[in-house]
């Protein structure tokens, strides 16, 4: 038993110590870029740590930015447990958005003890409506899900931007009208002084709900069980008499939703109406952060955070150097990160080897 | 005599470790110019990767290799080609959108004008090794419509184009119908008579005594033996294999035809029909009928309609016509599902048990409970109990001598005998009234066969029904009560115990009348 | 009327060809990228660095030529970086290409800034000299669009594509390496080195559709690929992996937009959103058909592991 205990913690902190070493890389190599626009990068990231870590707000900006983040990086880490691959989270997020935002200004009379469980429900629903069409296809037809559902994240803005320009947007501006008073949901400042002026609110305790939800479902449920067999090895798990295409429609669609539920932190915590562009990649960078997060609910809280983190960082060091060096270390940390994963299997590999 | 001559192959010392395993310990080979020679071992003694290493896709970790008497290090397979060796896979190596002519070029094309493909000389030169060496193909064919016989004798001139004079042929014959292998050896025979030198990697004695020169024989990784074929008896060599004295009987009573009478049919099929994978009509109209308490056994050349069988059996595929009853109930092949068959009294045991038959990346005790995780000894509708599950696990691992007796290391981790004890334990501990078991030791040690061996009739003698089937005709003919030939979809014929031997069945195999 | 309708069609398919010409040169290095087994989901990136690094060249030398040079080189490192992360680790190919995406659109905005002290756009930089083609560059609308080198330049890519692809062993092997790179290994070639070369070559050839995108416009502006390089995947799943059938889709696909831009140019507003909507619907339809499923090479997007 201890012997089981010291080589999962020892394969664990492999896991985090590569990942680590990762990031770390990803910011030296950043700061060839740095350099390379004659600017000092320890005083960039220094200014970064100062500007985020040290200062409330930027916390409370960086927990704002985190949280749809954390939604969608469940979101893609649920797909990959059962071997799918939804790029679709952008497209998902924003459909559920589109309906969050519309049950939010049509349904104005309800009550908020209504209409904000309709609200967090539509965006739900949203994204499973838009993942239903790539889940049905992969389950019927065969047809991959990476390509339906990058077709799929088009068609969502094409529409989208439709509705919106023909039907929806408040004279003079590019946004829908707002919704109504009982769908807003309370921001943090409210509670914490410290936080004063960031929109960070309560859909991030929603986010982080769904990490515990997600953690049992995956590894206490007989769904779970299922799922991982299917991602695992779905050929051995369908003999087994579980059966795969319920399993992977029914993912493909909770995947959808969490996508969906990312648009609440937007729709009901901060601006309150529907704007083309409001996802801001947020459905792309979940699964940087499923990545990073190895697709564990409390690595996923982890990586969002960086995330979240370096797309404040934006602001922070805009003063400094051009602010797009934060979009460079958001690729690097991905290509660092899956260029690392051959090496987590080659240690994991080689420890196995030497207690076996 | 023999240290003055010249030899083709000369492997010494080899050592080639994957992980901790070795594969191939202190290994040599030697084989004489223009000679067949066999090289023969059980499952998993280390043949392949042998061959693998003097064809330069693994590098040994010690040891010496000498081609036509000189030392030589070998890179990759492109170093093995130019030293004139070449291999035919277990697995073919084909690209199966492209020609015949294509494949045999890629590689080394023939070029026109500095930089185009010459079509026309590949095809040409194609075309004349296919009449030199009779291999009967057409260089135009694309690959993916192509027999797996005709799939060989490409592999072969694929060899014969890159001018090989040693060809290594990893279990050549193990994918041949009866016709094919024949076929097959007048190939060999001639390709040795035109003084190439062929190394034949195969498990088949018959095969070896048939066409080798010479036998080496390879035990856990290492060289017991060489010998000469005149020289050698089956059991000589099955006994060199095995490293004791091989008992091909299993102990046990068969059923007499006065007790199968006497018992309920647990399984009757009527008149199957359905369709391959591929589109082929893989049953055509197969009826069979098994008892209560009996050990059906099928014999036949794989591809002949076996896997359809099983499929349809375990829910996983639906037939174009026929009906199946099983322990009493007409299956409604429209709701059929494999949880159905489970739930209706079944068990199978795969054929393939790292495709099929386990998730390896689970733990023992997780593949303990694959497909009866839902059972109410194990979950309910929101979690599973893993207290019950460690229990079961601990408990199967056990009684079934699972090795190491650790039910949470990864499948993965353990021997193939000891991953089919896993899948045997797991599909025995149904309790099933009829028992589905397909190739259940392939690939296993004698030690495990035994086990499952005796595992499946003390099943039998609890009164479940079981149909095995198995490409091993000893196995079949030592556990069967009864045995049926299966042949292009369609039962060739029924005997009973003892009535029947391998010279009789495999003439049935092929299509022959008994 | 008549001589309104002759304008109309010419201006059509001037609009045609200039909408197109990015599709077909992306759509051709994601072909040869994929019959290799590597997908290249970073075209789009691939696209911006190009047009990019055109406009940075042309404008430090002066030279436009210098500029699709400059262009070419810059496609070339920025899809090694894809096929170092693909190729030699393993890494997943949609994630890589996902991350090569961002990581353009980064950089181009880093350096613009830097360059042209800009955040949306660079100076104006001139294009390339015509290449008068007699009878051709005379007539109106369309002569000023033929007699630009990168059509020529693109035509002659289209079948040099599809020449190597299919009649060169440089061709056989990559379609080999991407439907079974394990038989190709077996026979001496050297999968990883053709997957390289496939990536490399898709990076040159979608860095060439961004030079007609900066050229056309004599600048660069921030994000102008504009999500050109996924219409190319599409036009590459259209065509079937075949070069010149994925050049024919990009041209219908570029056909579909100058539609609407000539139905909007005479008064009949179509909402733009169902014409930009036509790619991606066409392409769900095509995945959904079954005719499509075995076209693609077997291995395309599973890294090879060499034993």
């Amino acid at each position: 038993m201890t012997m089981k205990l010291s080589k999962t913690s020892k394969g664990f902190l492999i896991n985090i110590g590569v990942t680590l070493a990762a990031i770390l890389a990803s910011f030296i190599v950043g700061a060839f870029f740095i350099l390379l626009v004659g600017v000092n990068p320890l005083s960039v990231y220094w200014k970064l740590f100062e500007g985020i870590v040290l200062n409330p707000y930027g916390l409370a900006q960086t927990l704002f930015k985190a949280t749809p983040l954390i939604m969608t990086g469940l979101a893609i880490a649920l797909g990959f447990k059962a071997n799918i691959f939804n790029i679709g989270a952008e497209g998902q997020m924003v459909v559920g958005g589109f309906v969050c935002a519309w049950l939010g200004f049509t349904f104005s009379g309800l009550p908020a003890f209504f209409l904000v469980p309709l609200c967090i429900l539509g965006a739900f629903l949203g994204g499973v409506l838009w993942a239903a069409v790539p889940a049905i296809l992969k389950v019927r037809t065969g047809a991959h899900e990476v390509i339906t559902t990058i077709m799929m994240n088009f068609i969502a803005l094409a529409l989208t931007n439709y509705l919106v320009t023909y039907f929806f947007h408040l004279p003079e501006t590019v946004h829908t009208q707002l919704t109504s008073q009982a769908a807003f949901l309370p921001r943090l400042d409210q509670y914490i002084s410290a936080f004063k002026g960031s929109p960070a609110n309560v859909t991030l305790f929603l986010a982080v709900a769904l990490c515990a939800a997600f953690w049992w479902l995956i590894w206490k449920t007989p769904y779970g069980y299922e799922t991982r067999a299917i991602g695992l090895n779905p050929s051995a798990a369908e003999t087994g008499g579980i059966n795969i295409r319920r399993n992977i429609l029914l993912t493909f669609l909770i995947s959808g939703g969490l996508s969906g539920l990312a648009a609440t932190n937007f729709i009901m915590g901060y601006k309150h109406y529907f704007e083309e562009g409001f996802s801001q990649g947020v459905g792309f960078m979940g699964i940087a952060v499923a990545l990073v997060g190895q697709n564990n609910p409390f690595g996923i809280i982890f990586a969002a955070l960086l995330f979240g983190a370096l797309s404040h960082g934006t602001l922070v060091i805009n003063a400094l150097v051009p602010k797009d060096i934060i979009q460079i270390l958001q690729a690097l940390v991905i290509f660092f990160v899956i260029s690392a994963n051959l090496l987590i299997k080659k240690y994991t590999a080689k420890l196995n080897e030497d207690r076996s | 005599m023999e240290t003055t001559e010249t030899f083709a192959i000369e492997l010494s010392g080899v050592t080639k470790r994957f992980g901790g395993i070795y594969a191939n310990k202190d290994a040599s080979l030697k084989v004489r110019k223009g000679e067949i020679h066999a090289l023969v071992g059980e499952n998993g003694a280390g043949k392949s990767t042998l061959m693998k290493i003097l064809y330069g896709m693994y590098r040994p970790d010690a040891g010496e290799i000498k081609v036509n008497g000189r030392a030589v290090t070998l890179k990759s397979p492109k170093d093995a080609i130019d030293l004139r060796i070449g291999m035919v896979h277990q697995y073919f190596m084909l690209v199966k959108t492209l020609t015949v002519a294509e494949n045999v070029v890629l590689g080394e094309e023939p070029v026109k004008n500095g930089f185009s493909m010459d079509y026309a000389g590949a095809r040409e030169e194609t075309r004349r090794l296919i009449e030199k060496f009779n291999l009967l193909l057409d260089p135009d064919a694309l690959v993916s419509n192509l027999s797996v016989g005709e799939e060989q004798r490409l592999e072969i001139l694929k060899i014969l184009y890159r001018k090989a004079d040693i060809l290594i042929l990893d279990e050549p014959t193990a994918v041949l119908t009866p016709q094919e292998i024949k076929y097959f050896f007048d190939i060999i025979r001639k390709l040795s008579s035109e003084g190439k030198t062929v190394v034949l990697i195969t498990h088949k004695l018959k095969e070896v005594l048939a066409l080798s020169g010479s036998v080496t024989v390879m035990r856990q990784g290492a060289t017991v033996a060489r010998v000469e074929t005149a020289g050698a008896t089956e059991s000589s060599l099955a006994q060199l294999m095995v490293g004791r004295p091989v008992v091909f009987q299993v102990e046990r009573a068969p059923r007499t035809k006065e007790e199968l009478e006497k018992s309920d049919t647990a399984l009757s099929v009527r008149e199957l029909k359905a369709m391959s994978a591929k589109g082929h009509a893989a049953l055509n109209g197969l009826s069979l009928e098994i008892k209560k308490g009996e050990i059906f056994g099928i014999a036949g050349v794989e591809g002949n309609g076996q896997s359809e069988l099983i499929e349809i059996l375990t829910g996983l595929k639906r037939p174009v016509s026929g009906s199946v009853v099983m322990l009493g109930k007409d299956i409604d092949f429209s709701r059929n599902s494999p949880r159905r068959m489970f739930d209706s009294g079944i068990a199978h045991i795969p054929e393939d048990r790292h495709k099929k038959g386990l998730v390896l990346d689970y733990s023992v005790a997780e593949n303990l409970i694959l497909g009866r995780h839902r059972e109410p000894a194990f979950s309910t509708m929101t979690a599973i109990d893993f207290k019950s599950v460690a229990a079961f696990s601990a408990k199967a691992a056990g009684d079934y001598g699972i090795y190491p007796p650790r039910t949470d290391l990864r499948a993965g981790a353990l021997s193939g005998g000891n991953q089919q004890k896993i899948v045997v334990a797991r599909e025995l501990s149904r309790e099933p009234r009829l028992l589905i078991v397909s190739q259940p030791t392939r690939g296993v040690d004698v030690g495990a066969i035994e086990f499952i061996h005796k595992k499946i009739i003390e099943t039998r003698d609890l009164g479940c029904a079981v149909l095995l089937i198995s490409a091993e005709l000893s196995e079949i003919l030592s556990l069967s009560d009864r045995v049926g030939v299966i042949y292009r979809g369609q039962l060739a014929g029924v005997f009973g115990a003892g009535e029947v031997g391998e010279e009789q069945l495999g003439l049935l195999m092929m299509g022959g009348k008994a | 009327m008549n001589e309104f309708l002759q304008i109309f069609t010419l201006a059509l398919l001037g609009t045609t060809i200039r909408i197109s010409i990015p599709y077909i040169l992306a759509a051709l290095g994601a072909t040869v990228s994929e019959l290799g087994g590597v997908v290249n989901i970073g075209l789009e990136g691939l696209i911006l660095i190009g047009a990019f690094c055109s406009v940075l060249g042309n404008h430090l030398t002066g030279n436009p030529w210098l500029g699709v040079l400059c262009a070419v080189a810059g496609g070339m490192l920025f899809a090694e970086l894809h096929a170092v992360v693909c190729i030699k680790f393993r890494a997943n190919q949609i994630i890589s290409g996902l991350a090569l995406n961002i990581m353009a659109v980064g950089v181009t905005k880093f350096f613009l800034k830097y360059f042209f002290h800009s955040s949306s756009n660079s100076g104006r930089i001139s294009g390339l000299p015509r290449w008068d083609i007699p009878f051709l560059s005379g007539v109106p609308v369309l002569g000023d669009i033929v007699s630009n080198p990168l059509i020529l330049i693109t035509l002659l890519l289209i079948f040099a594509v599809f020449y190597t692809v299919y009649k060169t062993p440089f061709g056989l092997r990559l379609r080999a390496v991407g439907e079974n790179p394990e038989a190709a290994d077996t026979l001496g070639v050297n999968v990883y080195k053709m997957r390289y070369a496939g990536v490399l070559i898709s990076g040159a050839l979608a860095a060439l559709g961004g030079v007609w995108l900066a050229y056309d416009q004599h600048q660069f502006t921030d994000g102008m690929s504009g999500g050109r390089g996924y219409i190319a995947l599409t036009a590459m799943i259209f065509g079937k992996w075949n070069p010149l059938l994925a050049a024919l889709a990009s041209l219908f696909f570029g056909f579909a937009e100058a539609i609407q831009i000539q139905l909007q140019t005479i008064g009949v507003d179509l909402p733009v959103q169902f014409i930009q909507m036509i790619p991606y619907v066409l392409t769900i339809v095509v995945l959904a058909g079954s005719f499509s499923k075995s076209t693609a090479p077997s291995a395309d997007g599973v890294p090879y592991e060499k034993q």
